[in-house]
């Protein structure tokens, strides 16, 4: 916390879909540590702006800018002395480098961000080898160490996710995606489709990782419980827009929105 | 920007407060009522100093909740404004940025509501030792310091491991109380602490309090029990008297 630039800046962004526009006007920054929840109801515009953050989708207006250096002076590209990417310009090579080295994506379904037929252990692994381990041992212990901190049983590590559970599914893509120390972690509604008592598992399980290991997230998500259980800010939109932004508790105490209203009436109380 | 470096007189923050709230303004717009406009504060004005405890009084539904929660970033005001002496400098609550307001609530400002909203599974001595997790302080020393808070509050020592959603309503009280007395932040917000306690716990919270307010540490409180209120309040701001609507009927 004692670094005071954001990780990532965002500026008037947007993206067009032929001549409409996904979203529109999104401007924020990002810190590490911090947990920002986009909410909003389908077509509201939150996945499209998790596509242009996440370089799936073009940048058509604004900026989006990443910070690479790390607190320890590493990570600049090619000893650049800029470490302000802006990703519009990045080649499709440095984004991938980007996607090894420092973000990570965790999907709704986690068919797509895991290998289904390759182990548990397989599949934490990856990751590692891509950063250039080469060492066995040194692999397995690592993805035994994440699916322990996932909480998968160590019996579990040469089965394969297709055997899994979607609770457990989503561990294994949550330790996938955090076993090579990324930065910043972008979730799409990574709780929903489980359980409420399996949700409540995974939301703690990602609240304290995220603290434990100081990393910017982004979720996506329709559940404005989900945003108030583990995000720090919220942004609410609606038609492509950003129609009302701020501290969690705030959005959700005081909306000052007429749709902010309707989506905090309409949350079941539990 | 929000923050104020130069000195305390000169932002308009009396000598020795830790909180000053100037002239408040609060109306709520209900827009799913035909906008219908529902006017709570109004002129809202009074200090807290280090050291002492002050006491929201007047009926309910005279805004003494929502006085908090604007204290604590919660709701937001139309005007006026909320300085908090924020290490060293002067935070204004009404026009910081969340940024700054979360970190006036990880080192500043402490509260404790009337019910414990944690995440479900998290075992009560983490949940007492996650404040002093969250301002980098070492775990195994934060659950140290967690678990003999949680005994001065009477918990058994049997419970610590388990998540408080499973407690009585009394307990899971006191693990909130035992979460907000743990760390040493220079303004705690109180609202209704012992709203569920039996005599003794409300003993120890009054022996807590007064040990907080020696060391300096400012309070806001709302409290139910004459006795606890009686025991630790050293002045009343009475809200009724800011009331918006109260002030309207007269006009």
């Amino acid at each position: 916390m004692n670094d005071d630039r954001p990780l990532l800046s965002v500026t008037d962004a947007g993206h067009r879909y032929g001549d409409r526009f996904g979203c529109r006007n999104v401007s924020f920054d990002l810190w590490p540590g911090e947990v920002l929840a986009v909410v909003g109801e389908s077509g509201s515009g939150k996945s499209t702006l998790l596509g242009i953050l996440s370089q799936r989708l073009s940048v058509d207006e604004g900026s989006i800018r990443y910070r690479t250096t790390r607190a320890d002076g590493t990570g600049g590209p090619g000893g650049s002395p800029e470490d302000l990417l802006e990703l519009s310009t990045l080649s499709e090579r440095e984004v991938r480098r980007l996607w090894r080295t420092d973000w990570g994506f965790v999907h709704q379904d986690a068919a797509e961000g895991l290998r289904m037929h390759v182990s548990a252990g397989g599949n934490v692994g990856e990751p590692l080898m891509a950063n250039g381990w080469r060492h066995y041992g040194q692999i397995r212990a690592k993805a035994e160490e994440w699916l322990r901190r996932v909480e998968i049983p160590a019996e579990r590590i040469d089965d394969t996710p297709a055997t899994f559970s979607g609770g457990m599914r989503q561990r294994v893509q949550i330790a996938r995606n955090l076993v090579f120390e990324p930065r910043l972690v972008f979730m799409d509604e990574p709780t929903s489709g489980l359980d409420v008592s399996v949700q409540a598992r995974l939301l703690d399980l990602i609240r304290s990782l995220v603290a434990e290991l100081g990393l910017a997230v982004v979720i996506v998500t329709h559940d404005l419980a989900v945003a108030r259980l583990i995000s720090h800010r919220t942004l609410v939109m609606k038609d492509g827009a950003v129609i009302e932004a701020g501290l969690t508790d705030r959005v959700l105490d005081d909306p000052q929105a007429a749709y902010t209203q309707l989506l905090v009436s309409s949350i079941l109380q539990g | 920007m929000t923050y104020d470096k130069s000195t305390e007189n000169s932002t308009g923050m009396p000598q020795g407060t830790i909180l000053s709230v100037q002239d408040v303004r609060k109306t709520f717009t209900l827009h799913l009522q035909q906008s219908q406009q529902l006017p709570v504060l109004s002129g809202l004005t009074f200090d807290v100093p280090r050291g002492h405890c002050v006491v929201l009084g007047g009926e309910s539904g005279s805004g003494k909740s929502s006085v908090m929660k604007m204290v604590y970033g919660n709701y937001g005001a139309d005007s006026g404004r909320v300085l908090l002496n924020h290490q060293g400098a002067v935070l204004d609550l009404v026009t910081a940025q969340p940024r700054e307001v979360l970190a006036a609530r990880r080192s500043t400002i402490g509260y404790v509501s009337q019910f414990l909203r944690a995440v479900p599974r998290v075992p009560a001595l983490d949940v007492v030792a996650e404040p002093l997790v969250e301002r980098g302080a070492d775990r195994q020393e934060a659950r140290e310091r967690a678990s003999i808070m949680l005994a001065r509050l009477s918990i058994p020592e049997r419970l610590w491991s388990l998540p408080p959603a499973t407690f009585s309503g009394g307990e899971q009280q006191r693990v909130n109380i035992a979460r907000g007395f743990v760390t040493e932040r220079p303004l705690l917000l109180l609202d209704e602490p012992t709203a569920s306690l039996d005599a003794r716990n409300r003993g120890v919270v009054i022996e807590l309090i007064r040990e907080r307010l020696a060391e300096g540490v400012g309070m806001l409180g709302i409290f139910h029990d004459a006795d606890v209120r009686e025991a630790v309040a050293d002045a009343t701001v009475d809200v009724h008297t800011f009331s918006a609507a109260r002030q309207e009927s007269i006009a």
